[in-house]
Parts: C-alpha cells; structure tokens; sequence
C-alpha cells in the first residue's frame, strides 16, 4: 500500500497479511503512519494505491456502503475513545446492537452489563462521556467495539495517555480476549513492554515500510539497525 | 505572482468545495431509499427545524409585510394608487420575500447548527466511530435532516406567507386606511395561484440547498475546535449567499417555464 498526505509519503509500499488466530502489534516512532496504516487495514480511509483485503474481499475501491455488512464483522478501539458525547456509557455500548440486531431490550442489557464487566466498569451505565477519566473512556470504547464479537478488533494506541495501572489493565483485556471473544486483532502501539505482552507477530514500521515483521523473539534478535534504535528508543521519527 | 498565487488557491479552494457538495448530493441521493428510513430521526428534525425556528421566521415575516406594505402605500399614493398595496405586497411576498427571507433567516439558523453538531462529531472521531460500527452516516446524519427540511420549509415559508400578508393588511387598514376587504379583494384579484406555488417551490429548492450545505461544511470540517469556529461562520455566510444567486436562476427558471 501507498499513501500520501499532500506532499507528505506516509506509506511506502508496505505489505502485510494477518491471520486469523493472530494478534499483531504494529510498532514505530511518532508520524510513521502506523494509524493510517490501521484505517487503511480497517476500510476507514482509501490507499492511494495497491490492494487491501477484508475477510476475503477487496475494499480499496469498495464504496463506503458495500462495505458496512464488513465493518459490522470487525471492530476499532479509537485512539480517543471516539465515544458519542450525547450518549450514556451503557447507550454508547449498545449503540452497535441496536444498530445492526433485533434484540430485545433484556437482551441488549444483559450483553453490554457482560461487556462492561469484562473491562472493568459494572455500574457505570448512567454516566456521560464527560464524567468519565481517559482510561474509562477507553475502557467504554473496547467494550462497544466488542459487543458485537467481531472476528478481528483494530486497537488504535490502546495505553496511549493512560496511566501504568490503566495501561496494565487493557493489556489485561487485549490478552484475553483471544480466549473467549475475538482471537485476531491489530494492535498500533509504540509501547514496547505492552506489545510483547499481548502480541503474538509484531511489526516494525519505518520509513513507510517495515524494518521487521515477525514474533517478539525474532524481533528482539534483529540485526536491522533501525529495529535496533526502535527498540532502545533511539529511532524518533516526526 | 503572490496575487496570482492566492487566486489559484481561492479557485480551487472553490473547485473542492463545489466539488464536494455536488459528490455529497449524489450519495445522499443515492441512500435515499436505502434502509433503514430512521424516521424518528426525521420527526426529531422536523422539531428542530421546524417548530424551533417559527417564531424567528413569522416575527420576520409580519414585519416584513408590515414594512412592505408602509413603504408602498407611501408611493403609491403619490400615483394615487394606494388602493393596490394588496397585491403588491402579496406579489412581493408570495413570490420572492416570504421563502427567500424565510430561508436566510430559518436556513442560516438550521445550516450552522447542523454543521456545529457534526463538525463536532467529526473532529471527535465520532462520524468514524459511526463507520467503523458499519452505520452509514450519510443515511443516519444526513438523509433525515433532509427530508426534514423539503417538508418543513415550505411550511414554514406557507406560514411566513400568511404572516407577512396579514403585517400589510395591519399597516394598509391602520395606517393608510384603506379598506379591509379592498385589500384582500385586490389581493384575490390580482395574485393567481402559480404566484404562491413558484415561491413554495423556491422554499423547496432552499431547504435542500442550506440543508446540504450545513451537513457538507460539517464533514468537511478540519483543525479541531478553531476548524469547527470556521466552517460554522462559512455556513451562514454561505446559505446567504447561496440562497440569494440561486433565488436569481430559480425565478429565472421559473419565469421561462411557466409564464
């Protein structure tokens, strides 16, 4: 895939398949696309050339309508959260149910309280956006990517701006999930410690493409200079 | 070479948001009859756009007429003409004054609203929010402030009209002491019914216009809450604009078509 912001190459003919069964953390400085890269993946914005594939279809030319039913089987963790302000918690989780299922109101309860419950915030169904910390929000944004049990979750930044005890506790919940709810996800973090802990393949992206792309070990025994000074915090990128 | 420079910037600044706004009328025509109809929201709108904005829309209307209706009598009666201050303050009203004020006023209220609200929505993230949960925005944000509007404005517009006539009568009667069924019998008289109909159509053509441009300028939103500031103040300075130059070729149209 190749994309440009203006005059700005972000992208440069970067190549990557994830399997299901796999949780794949993509790593990089700052401004190194790994965000576009995780809306290309997920149908949010369009390459400006090159082929991306969705559970087996081609969405790069797709028009945004033929690609709803695809978007329903998949789920986005949003760096901020992105949750509807006007919206209560437990309304921003059912949103999705009520959008695309016929359920009943007992059973949207029931679903979004297990949700909820899942990552750590029972009793908070009446509290605004507003009201809640950066972690909780985002708490609230994995819990209603995930009410659908997606077959595969985007997490764009999930520890971003969280404090340690936070940051853990998402790791926590990325972890398990590939054992109940959803086994296969990409993970865009620059988080090193975290994508070890939740990831099975990672990537390193650099330049627009990737340096290395394989399981935490091999990548730990890289001999790729900018892998290197990724992983020692060395390689700043704007 | 700067001055030529910034006119080539300004054009195709013009180029994208013509651009744009023509793009997001075609896929809003296109998701019209796509379901879900989200006609709760459409009744939500109607609210908003509607109730919410008739005391604006027939205070302007009644002293519209009113004021129409003083000036005219006033130099008519130097031809002494002043018995037909009816008919053209109903001309005037019917044809032109009551949708194009109604829209301005009305439109610029709605269209800066709504892109406040999903310009707010995009520099949150949330209309990605929407797509990623595989909602189609356009048929959830857009498609049901539209068809709220194609119905409320002429309305509205048929109210104003109302207003604005009755504004004439109280000036004409009051202050110019012309007889009160003079007034209206002038009024049955000279205006037909294509008057009225040709501006209820223009109110239609309004609606969809401000509507549109109010959504467009939303999702087109950029640059946080300074973006939001931008778009919201081109909103209104846009609806202005563009409900003035179309009244132009609409009354155009309208003239070649059916007089």
């Amino acid at each position: 895939m190749w994309k440009a912001f203006d005059r700005n190459q972000v992208l440069r003919g970067v190549s990557l398949t994830l399997r299901k069964g796999t949780i794949l953390a993509v790593m990089g400085g700052s401004g190194t696309g790994k965000t576009v890269l995780l809306r290309i993946a997920a149908g949010l914005i369009y390459p400006d050339s090159g082929g991306v594939y969705l559970f087996g279809s081609r969405i790069d030319r797709m028009s945004e309508e033929a690609m709803l039913p695809l978007r329903r089987r998949s789920g986005f963790v949003f760096q901020g959260a992105a949750l509807f302000d006007s919206l209560s918690v437990f309304e921003n989780v059912a949103y999705p149910l009520r959008e695309h299922t016929r359920m009943s109101l007992g059973q949207i309860t029931e679903r979004v309280h297990h949700f909820l419950t899942l990552v750590g915030l029972p009793d908070t169904d009446d509290l605004m956006p507003a009201e809640l910390s950066g972690g909780m929000r985002k708490r609230v944004g994995i819990a209603r990517a995930l009410v659908m049990e997606p077959e595969v979750v985007f997490f764009d930044e999930p520890t971003a701006g969280l404090d340690p005890t936070n940051a853990r506790l998402v790791a926590q919940l990325i972890a398990q999930l590939r054992t109940g709810v959803c086994d296969t996800a990409i993970v865009v973090t620059h988080d090193v410690e975290f994508a070890e802990l939740v990831a099975d393949q990672m990537a390193i992206l650099v330049g627009g493409n990737f340096a290395a792309v394989g399981t935490p070990a091999e990548i730990h025994r890289s001999a790729n200079a900018d892998v290197r000074r990724f992983l020692t915090g060395e390689l700043r990128e704007i | 070479m700067i001055m030529a420079r910034g006119l080539r910037a300004h054009l195709r600044e013009a180029a994208v948001w013509y651009g744009g706004l023509g793009l997001l009328t075609v896929r809003v025509a296109r998701n019209l009859t796509l379901p879900p109809s989200y006609l709760w929201l459409v009744a939500r709108e109607i609210d908003i756009i509607g109730v919410r904005s008739l005391t604006v829309a027939l205070t302007a209307a009644v002293f519209t007429g009113m004021v129409l209706a003083l000036q005219t009598a006033v130099n008519m009666a130097r031809f002494g003409a002043e018995n037909y201050v009816g008919p053209v303050v109903a001309l005037s009203i019917l044809r032109e004054l009551g949708p194009v004020l109604t829209a301005i006023l009305v439109g610029g209220k709605v269209a800066s609203g709504i892109t406040a609200e999903v310009g707010s929505m995009k520099v949150t993230e949330q209309i990605d929010a929407l797509r990623a949960i595989g909602v189609n925005y356009i048929k959830k944000l857009i498609v049901p402030r539209l068809m709220a509007a194609l119905l409320v404005f002429p309305l509205v517009t048929i109210l104003a009209d109302g207003m604005g006539l009755v504004g004439g009568m109280l000036i004409a009667v009051f202050d110019r002491n012309v007889d009160p069924y003079l007034y209206w019998n002038t009024i049955a008289y000279w205006v037909v019914l294509k008057d009225f109909l040709t501006g209820i159509g223009k109110s239609v053509v309004f609606g969809a216009l401000v509507t549109l441009i109010g959504c467009y300028n939303g999702l087109a939103t950029e640059g946080g809450t300074e973006g939001l500031g931008r778009s919201t103040t081109a909103t209104v300075v846009q609806v202005a604009m563009g409900v003035i130059i179309s009244d132009f070729f609409i009354t155009k149209l309208f003239l070649f078509m059916f007089w």
